[in-house]
């Protein structure tokens, strides 16, 4: 995998690819409580999100401090997400606005206890933050994890910018964490050092950490729910492929070598996996700690955006806008539809129905069959946008570095 | 609102000199006794939670207990005050102003505690900003001072001729920041007045180098070529290409870019050593920061004092930031900075600026320089 610049790297590295946790925890349905939603799929079920996207379909908007291209999650009657600011970008935010009006109900800042040098496209505030439905757990590219409760006192707080100062990047972090049963998985790689860390979610204290390849990466964990009596496994995707972890003790149950994205993240759908592998590669991993390769279609390569899969396929955005779709039985390319780039944000799936917003802040809805797709409704929000959206209570959050807004029907 | 001073002088002191309670005391030093790894945590909730009910005030005992405090310990005691400000002012008690402002304006107490007080009683007192910020160009927070040459250069830009260069003037001795340092810089420089940037931000300018030894293959960021061993500055060695020794470099560029890479050869696959001496007028601790997009090692009187294997992930001012103690007298630097065998265009850098300061930012210059940079050495 070659190395990125800065200029490719961050064709988006992020936000999209940032982080994810997911949650298996109890919760409200309707919450997104993770990068790419409770099952870090980006599949929004049994929502029904406003596909006629317009001003009037702006439910409302406010004004966010500082700096930002994480993206926000849902849990309960709050929408949580995080910010930087200052000259050093160090001091660091959490904010909790009211669903149903937008108003700030509570804001805490820390200062950052590692570095917070990255790329100008970035923030300190890019790995989206998670939660068990009961805690908050916001991560940051200096690698501060801190946690509180949903009133915003805190709970712990995790300097690992300052325990292992050596693992960061000089573009800057994007990896966010996931949450399974009580761990909190947060995956810190870097050219320097890279490890993956296991946090005890109540105490913050390590249960594990275990060593990682030594190489930027900026892709998050995933979730492999547990199926046919194997438990739930961590999937942690690096240059060199994907290793499944079990989230108590850190232990590699198996382990992908093929190589993968070191920028999109996998998904996992039904027993699938969609790993972003020489283009795209699917596994299905079984409970006796082998999988099996299923197909690999090099046209369905995605650039920065993650790949998302619903009602049978798999839809991917490569680097010049064009949107594929394949069937994630076989591999075939279905069809393409060219959407207006570049993307860092990884879109939702919904109803049959995907929700995209471009660098740009230019948004665009795709109805998406085995026929094709087409777009039903466009809007430009003329405002840079890297983070993925968030899905919940038939609403459709967003974030710019300056606005957080909701969509509503 | 408008403050009057003599009256908030007399609450301070009045609050000063009543004991804080034994108990918030002892809430305080466990939040300041918060570890890494989550050390003292449990026990860290507890006292919050007993200083947030003892409401506002203990407000300013927990700005008190920033001094000394580690970052992370800070960030227990700053959750804490902001939980019980936003408390109070939710519940529409309001804050106690005038202790608060005070404690704001105590330069020996915590500069980021000083910060926060600020700017939650910002929330309350729009004209927080106009009474306060003018006279903190040279503060000990570079918040504080930031806003202080915001203003500045706000102000000149408004004036003409004389007086705008005066006014400049006066910014640039509060500014630590490259961005304000930059505007300021460019309009003096347009009214022809002489700005020294290299020595307003302390970077070391020169240098003697010696290599290029091999790191094919990136091996040799782990051997210790001779010159990490000891620093003969007569000895010669066989290097990557031949008999090397160390030659004096020296650089212009107002950020203190010494570039390997043009001045000596670009050879990939390689490393060189770089070293200059500090002389420090007295003991005290510094930090130096460093700017490379190569892999890095730094030495300081044979210490090694911080390493680092990343090749080419970007390159600004300030990247890097080592706290040291330098010693009294002469202080020996040594650099080995490393270069990799990408093919890209923008992975032929290979370069580094280092430049000594202290915690907000401004110029430690070594002693014999000091006076001839009274702007800088009045921010000290």
């Amino acid at each position: 995998m070659k190395s990125l610049t800065t200029k490719s790297f961050f064709a988006g590295l992020c936000f999209a690819t940032i982080l994810p946790f997911a949650t298996l925890n109890s919760a409200a349905a309707a919450d997104w409580k993770q990068f790419r939603g409770d099952n870090a799929n980006s599949v929004a079920t049994g929502e029904t999100l406003p596909t006629e996207l317009s001003g009037t379909s702006i439910a409302w908007q406010v004004d966010l401090p500082g700096r930002g291209v994480s993206g926000p999650i849902v849990v309960g009657g709050q929408v949580l997400l995080t910010a930087s600011s200052g000259y050093s970008q160090n001091r660091l935010h959490v904010l909790s606005y009211d669903v149903g009006s937008g108003e700030l109900q509570w804001e805490r800042q820390f200062e950052a206890t590692g570095r917070t040098g990255c790329h100008s496209k970035m923030s300190v505030a890019t790995p989206t933050p998670a939660s068990d439905g009961e805690r908050v757990f916001a991560f940051y590219s200096s690698n501060d994890l801190i946690c509180t409760d949903l009133q915003g006192n805190l709970q712990w707080y995790r300097g690992l910018g300052e325990e292992f100062p050596n693992a960061s990047n000089s573009l800057g972090m994007s990896s966010s964490p996931i949450v399974i049963g009580p761990t909190v998985i947060a995956q810190v790689e870097s050219d320097a050092e890279a490890f993956a860390i296991g946090v005890d979610a109540i105490s913050g204290i390590t249960k594990w950490k275990i060593d990682r390849p030594r190489k930027a990466n900026w892709t998050s964990p995933t979730i492999l729910p547990g199926s046919g009596g194997r438990p739930s496994l961590a999937l942690l995707q690096s240059s060199q492929g994907v290793s499944a972890v079990d989230p108590e003790t850190g232990n590699v149950v198996w382990q992908f070598s093929d190589g993968a994205s070191t920028i999109p993240s996998s998904t996992v759908v039904g027993d699938t996996v969609v790993i972003p592998s020489n283009g795209l590669t699917t596994i299905k991993p079984a409970a006796d700690g082998t999988f099996e390769e299923v197909w690999n279609a090099s046209r369905l390569a995605p650039g920065t955006s993650s790949p998302v899969v619903m009602d049978g396929m798999t839809f991917t955005v490569n680097p010049a806008g064009a949107l594929a779709a394949g069937d994630v039985e076989t591999g075939d390319r279905l069809w393409q539809l060219r959407l207006k780039g570049p993307f860092s944000s990884t879109p939702v799936a919904s109803n049959g129905y995907l929700f995209f917003f471009n660098e740009d802040g230019f948004a665009s809805v795709v109805k998406a069959s085995r026929d094709g797709g087409e777009i039903v409704s466009e809007l430009d929000l003329g405002e840079k946008i890297l983070c993925s959206p968030a899905a919940a209570n038939n609403a459709l959050y967003i974030r710019s570095d300056q606005q957080l807004w909701k969509f509503a029907q | 609102m408008k403050w009057k001073p003599v009256a908030a002088v007399l609450l301070v002191w009045t609050a000063l000199l009543q004991p804080e309670s034994l108990q918030a005391a002892d809430e305080i030093e466990t939040l300041r006794s918060v570890g890494i790894k989550a050390a003292g945590t449990i026990q860290a909730r507890q006292a919050r939670d007993v200083l947030v009910a003892g409401g506002s005030d203990n407000l300013v005992p927990v700005l008190k207990g920033f001094r000394g405090s580690t970052v992370l310990a800070s960030n227990w005691l700053r959750s804490t005050f902001e939980a019980i400000a936003d408390q109070q002012l939710k519940s529409g008690k309001g804050l106690p102003q005038a202790e608060l402002l005070v404690f704001v304006r105590d330069t020996s107490q915590s500069p980021a505690a000083r910060r926060l007080a600020y700017e939650w009683l910002r929330k309350e007192s729009a004209d927080l900003e106009e009474q306060l910020i003018p006279d903190m160009l040279l503060d000990p927070s570079p918040e504080f001072r930031r806003d202080a040459v915001s203003r500045l250069v706000g102000q000149a830009k408004a004036a003409k001729g004389p007086k705008a260069i005066e006014i400049y003037q006066s910014a640039l001795a509060g500014a630590v920041h490259e961005d304000q340092v930059k505007v300021i810089a460019e309009a003096l420089r347009a009214a022809e007045v002489e700005v020294d940037i290299q020595k307003h931000f302390g970077f070391l300018p020169s240098w003697k180098v010696i290599g290029p030894f091999n790191n094919r293959e990136l091996v040799g960021f782990s051997i210790a070529y001779p010159p990490e061993k000891k620093i003969e500055i007569a000895a010669e060695y066989d290097g990557q290409l031949g008999q090397v020794s160390w030659q004096p470099i020296d650089t212009e560029d107002d950020y203190g870019v010494v570039d390997i890479g043009k001045q000596i050869e670009n050879y990939k696959g390689s490393l060189m050593y770089a070293t200059t001496t500090f002389r420090s007028d007295q003991a005290r601790s510094v930090e130096l920061r460093l700017g490379t997009p190569n892999a890095w090692k730094l030495w300081v009187n044979g210490e090694l004092v911080f390493q680092r294997e990343e090749y080419h992930r970007s390159t600004q001012m300030d990247q890097y930031k080592v706290p040291v103690v330098m010693q009294k007298g002469d202080n020996v630097l040594l650099l080995k900075v490393c270069q990799n065998e990408q093919e890209q265009s923008w992975a032929q850098d290979y370069k580094f600026q280092l430049r000594v300061c202290d915690a907000t930012g401004s110029a430690v210059l070594p002693a014999g320089t000091i006076d001839d940079l009274s702007q800088t050495k009045s921010g000290n």
